[in-house]
């Protein structure tokens, strides 16, 4: 395709026919299928069949607490953060360097996780959740170890994990309310699920896009869990016929469209349980004494994150040292305020903002991992089905 | 571009007929091109204009075929002011140095575009092409593109072309420059028996004195000045 | 006297771009053959898909153009007080990312659009514009003037000047740009994803959505197929169309003269002008605002915090993110200027196959960033060719990007250089390598400058395939950017407009920087 030129008389030898034109372009691509179509790469074959190695959870020898320096490559998504001087210090301890890798969302991860299984790109992988576990399980990205330092999580997070990886955190997707906007419109704020499809709250909702955005899924989950298989399509049917909008992306729904995020004019969206104490410690000076945002407490997926060892890595007692240390009291304590989440080793010291302001759902609702894997891309098009078309 | 002093105009002839241009003044960018010119062209005659390369010949024309505005002065025909007259309305035609034709039109395409804007039908065009292109001697040549033809091909087809508008005053703007001395010679002659035969004023412009007087009845010569360039007559 | 024979050019980008590219997209690619894929192409989903996108790019293309001739007239033909700004101001948003200008656009825009095909026009239309502006305007600038002077002293107003002069010697530069215009919007990912809504989805977003979301290879190889497969339908139909078209006729070789706004239609032009850089001015000035605005009041807390490191792994000072942008822009430069550069004179030299290997050489800008990340990680992957952690992959996959901007950049100057040049050289004793070096070499650094501009351009606000290669320590600009939006409240907020601002800035000097280099004679972009 060329841009517009004279060419100053000196022409034109190419005078290619334009079927000759045409076949030389599909040559240069026909040669490069040739090139490649069965070449892959080792790993992506064996990513596809090999399951994880059935091996003993807890490791038979202890591992090291020191080590000669090594750097061990913890592989992450966008939203990890802990503090820095915790790095520094296990350092110091252990003589492990950590280096960070932040690919993308979680899926994002996982995906790359799987697709060089055998042969990663790091030593520890951490961020993958309850939703995208067993596909991680399936392309045996895990060499098995479960930390010792997890011995007090409860049962409901490390279930389903097939001893392969360590929860380190859980953290709750909610329906976030903007209690600003109820009290001024003397609307009393939904209590339960049901509540929403109720005409009271109509046109009030938004929610994320189920296919690409993580609290949307968590949100459809959640529906699942509650109303069955059988059940969710009819409801989000209701939801559709009491106005909900659905919106690409986290960003586009709590900042664009919530209206106690900021622009918008709906004050029910999909978002984390942590949301209202982030928003404290996320204001501008002098910040609020507390947050104009809840959480309701009834219709919460649960997402647990696990840590695990990348098969395939050459320093594998180093990398389980970096397990053990995600789990170890200070890591846990860093959480809260690093990434809003909760730690799963339970007696952690909460910061206030947390205790004072974090709701804490009774009954979050959840589904088995494999079950998710097996089966969400159906509940995903339906929901497309119901929700958008 | 020396320094002389004052402007003059010496050109006394003058009629309410034809062309009268009146102390026209043009800076172009800043600096000074033409400065208070003045000169008629009465509707059955050819004036050459006869100055060094620069001095601002091409420039005059513009400024009387309406593609540039003067600082100052006056162009009028038949009496009648075409300050407010655009370029398109004027019937003055223009044949610049070098030919200029439309490289997307074939020479028919050129030589009939003045026909194509009035809206000319079609058999009426086809026949007056042909007769516009007999008039320049290159009958039949039609079809070709306008990047085969030589240079005095191109200038004839140019003039055709600026022919087959209707002028009432035809510019041309030292048409016959790129090429050689007998050719040159030889469509100088041609032009002017043509423009004679068909009562068309003409206003030539060159730099080869020789020209000028073949083919004006009267010459013309533009000085410069530090002031822009004067007539000298 | 013959220039240098292509093949010395060619086998540098055939290579680069068949290892970083052709292979890598393959490798995908051969997963798209299974029944699970075909399934996919004759659902009735996926038509519904590939008949949106293709709406929405033409209505894109078309309405880019429309608002883009005018501009192009006014910023390259005429002469007035604040030209090169309005220039620069129009040509920012090409390399924006979305994710920078996505917040705004949704503020400015009123709420019935949000989600609809007419956000996504308004903003293809944004960050398109400046490619109307520079091909078309480039081209427009060199267009003999002569031939519309000529066509008015035969009695054709100024609507018949336009209609029988004027658009058929533009055309096969409107066509240039129609073509590239298309292309961008065709695989449109991020302005789709943040302004579109869940109903206005495109072939792009989808291979995202199967490959990332549902993991599901071998239905996001067959879309890839297929969006390959209408990319070069439209890059062969618009080569041949241009070559149509094209007009052999005498470009000007230093540019036709600006000349002062006089005409009623020249003041009409330039007035239209005038207000579509106020409304591309919007968004850059709604993120300057967002920048300094603390709580209820105003205040520079946010700008501070940039220069602060945060204590946590993920606040990282403004100024680290700058040196890996600037770090992966200049080794993106660097390669592209090479490969680029070497593409464009085997293309120039060619005596066959130009057109193939132009058109090749075109297919990353049409390829979903997605697949390309992909395959580069599933293909180098096995050591000695380990380059998965490596920081050069980063700005391999950037220049995959440039390489074509920086062909059309070049390519016109080469083909335009007077030929008898090497002829006087080789009557002066001057062998044909020496030739090369003396005479066209010099006439392709000039034209560089422009081209090197958009690479670093590029490279800077590349957000999409990025993503999915290693990083460095700190993140890009852009990925910084998304992170901070990512997060609640104004502290969060507040940085990201601040940043985004930096990253306006950064470009913006990019932009006016080869803008002063631009080689007399360079046409294009």
């Amino acid at each position: 395709m060329h841009a517009p030129v004279p060419i100053p008389h000196r022409a034109h030898t190419t005078r290619l026919s334009s079927l000759a034109r045409r076949t030389s372009v599909v040559a240069l691509l026909a040669a490069s299928f040739a090139l490649v179509a069965c070449g892959s790469s080792s790993s992506a074959s064996s990513g596809a069949s090999a399951p994880g190695v059935s091996s003993p959870s807890a490791p038979a020898t202890p591992v090291p607490s020191s080590f000669a320096p090594t750097t061990v490559t913890l592989i992450t998504h966008d939203s990890f953060a802990l503090t820095k001087s915790l790095l520094s210090d296990f350092t110091a301890k252990t003589g492990i360097t950590i280096r960070l890798i932040s690919q993308g969302d979680a899926g994002e991860v996982v995906n790359k996780a799987a697709l060089t299984a055998g042969n990663p790109e790091g030593d520890v992988l951490f961020g993958v959740d309850n939703t995208l576990l067993s596909r991680a399980l399936t392309a045996g990205v895990f060499d098995p170890y479960v930390s010792p330092n997890a011995a007090t999580v409860p049962g409901a997070l490390t279930a389903a994990t097939q001893d392969a990886v360590t929860p380190v955190d859980y953290g709750d997707v909610c329906i976030n309310l903007d209690d600003a906007w109820f009290t001024k419109n003397h609307v009393a704020k939904p209590v339960t699920l049901d509540d929403l499809a109720r005409p009271a709250y109509k046109d009030l909702l938004v929610v994320e896009n189920a296919a690409t955005s993580s609290p949307g899924l968590a949100f459809l989950l959640a529906t699942v869990a509650r109303y069955g298989e059988t059940g969710y399509s009819d409801y989000w049917k209701a939801l559709r016929a009491n106005g909900v909008k659905v919106v690409n992306g986290w960003t586009e729904a709590y900042e664009d469209t919530f209206s106690a995020g900021g622009k918008g004019n709906r004050p029910i969206v999909v978002s984390y349980a942590s949301s209202p104490p982030a928003e404290i410690v996320y204001a501008a000076d002098p910040k609020p004494t507390k947050p104009s945002t809840s959480v309701m407490t009834d219709g919460c997926f649960r997402q647990v994150e696990y840590a695990g060892v990348l098969r395939g890595t050459n320093h594998l007692s180093a990398a389980r040292a970096v397990v053990d240390w995600l789990l170890s009291p200070a890591v846990q304590a860093d959480v809260p305020l690093s990434m809003f989440v909760d730690p799963a080793v339970p007696g952690t010291p909460l910061p206030k903002v947390f205790t004072q302001f974090a709701a804490v759902p009774t009954a979050p609702l959840s589904l088995d991992p494999a079950v998710i894997d097996a089966k969400r891309s159906d509940w995903v098009d339906t929901w497309d089905q119901v929700t958008l078309r | 571009m020396s320094s002389t002093p004052e402007a003059r105009t010496t050109d006394t002839s003058s009629s309410s007929h034809g062309l009268d241009v009146a102390a026209i003044t043009v800076s172009l960018g800043g600096r000074p091109v033409l400065d208070s010119l003045s000169l008629t062209v009465a509707p059955d005659e050819a004036v050459a204009l006869l100055g060094p390369s620069g001095v601002g010949k091409s420039t005059l024309l513009r400024v009387i075929a309406g593609l540039v505005t003067p600082d100052a002065g006056v162009v009028t025909w038949d009496g009648i002011d075409l300050a407010d007259i655009p370029a398109h309305r004027r019937s003055i035609g223009l044949v610049f140095q070098d030919a200029v034709l439309f490289p997307h039109r074939d020479v028919a395409g050129n030589v009939g575009y003045g026909l194509d804007v009035i809206g000319v039908p079609e058999a009426e065009r086809r026949s007056e092409i042909e007769r516009l292109l007999d008039l320049v001697d290159l009958g039949g040549l039609g079809e070709r593109a306008v990047d085969t033809l030589s240079g005095g091909q191109a200038q004839r087809v140019a003039l055709a072309r600026a022919l087959g508008a209707r002028p009432r005053l035809l510019l041309l703007d030292e048409p016959f420059g790129a090429l050689d001395r007998d050719l040159r010679e030889r469509l100088g002659a041609e032009v002017r028996d043509l423009l004679r035969a068909l009562g068309v004023p003409a206003v030539h412009v060159t730099h080869d004195a020789a020209e000028a007087a073949l083919v004006a009845d009267r010459v013309l010569e533009l000085v410069p000045s530090e002031r822009g360039a004067r007539l000298e007559g | 006297m013959q220039p240098p024979a292509a093949r010395w050019f060619a086998w540098l980008p055939v290579v680069f771009v068949g290892v970083f590219f052709a292979l890598p997209l393959t490798t995908v690619l051969s997963r798209g053959f299974s029944a699970r894929g075909v399934d996919l192409l004759t659902s009735a989903a996926t038509w519904r898909i590939l008949g949106f996108t293709t709406l929405q790019a033409v209505l894109s293309t078309v309405l880019t153009v429309a608002v883009g001739l005018p501009a192009a007239y006014a910023v390259q033909r005429l002469d007035f007080r604040g030209r090169r700004l309005v220039l620069a101001l129009l040509t920012v948003p090409f390399v924006l990312p979305t994710v920078v200008v996505g917040a705004s656009f949704r503020a400015l825009l009123p709420e019935s659009w949000d989600g609809t095909l007419a956000a996504i026009l308004v903003a293809h239309v944004f960050f398109n514009l400046a490619v109307v502006v520079r091909v078309v305007g480039g081209f427009w600038a060199h267009l003999d003037n002569r031939y519309e002077q000529a066509a008015r002293t035969l009695g054709a107003g100024p609507i018949t000047v336009w209609r029988t002069v004027t658009w058929p010697l533009l055309r096969p530069a409107v066509l240039a740009a129609a073509a590239l215009v298309f292309l961008f919007t065709f695989t449109s990912f991020g302005v789709v994803l943040v302004l579109g809504g869940p109903t206005t989805t495109t072939l792009e977003v989808e291979i995202y959505r199967r490959t990332v979301q549902l993991f599901d290879l071998p239905g996001a190889a067959m879309l890839c197929v297929l969006q390959m497969a209408a990319v070069v339908v439209v890059l062969i139909v618009a080569t041949r169309l241009q070559r149509r078209l094209t007009v052999r006729q005498r470009l000007s070789r230093s540019g036709v003269a600006l000349r002062p706004v006089r005409s009623t239609t020249d003041r009409v032009l330039l007035g239209i002008t005038l207000v579509e850089t106020v409304l591309v001015a919007l968004p850059l000035l709604a993120l300057a605002r967002a920048s300094v605005r603390v709580g209820d009041g105003w205040g520079l807390d946010w700008w501070r915090a940039l220069a602060v490191d945060g204590p946590t792994t993920r606040d990282v000072a403004a100024w680290a993110s700058v040196r890996v942008s600037v770090s992966y822009a200049v080794a993106t430069v660097l390669i592209a200027v090479v490969v680029g550069g070497s593409a464009a004179c085997a293309i120039a030299y060619a005596r066959r196959g130009a057109d193939a290997l132009d058109s090749a050489l075109t297919l990353p800008l049409g390829t979903s960033a997605v697949t390309v990340g992909f395959g580069l990680l599933i293909t180098f992957a096995v050591p000695p060719f380990d380059l998965r952690s490596s920081w050069i992959i980063v700005p391999i996959g950037h220049a995959l990007v440039a390489i074509p901007l920086v062909v059309r950049t070049v390519l016109p100057v080469l083909r335009s250089m007077d030929p008898r040049l090497r002829e006087v050289a080789a009557t002066l004793g001057a062998s044909v390598g020496h030739t090369w070096r003396t005479v066209d070499l010099p006439v392709l650094s000039r034209a560089m400058g422009v081209g090197a501009g958009f690479a670093a351009a590029v490279s800077l606000g590349e957000f999409g395939a990025t993503s999915f290669l290693a990083r460095a320590d700190a993140p890009t600009l852009p990925v910084q950017i998304g992170r901070l939006l990512a997060r609640p409240g104004e502290v969060n907020s507040g940085q990201a407009a601040a940043l985004s601002v930096v990253l306006v800035v950064v470009t913006a000097l990019a932009v006016v920087i080869t803008e002063r280099l631009r080689a007399p004679g360079s046409a294009s972009l």
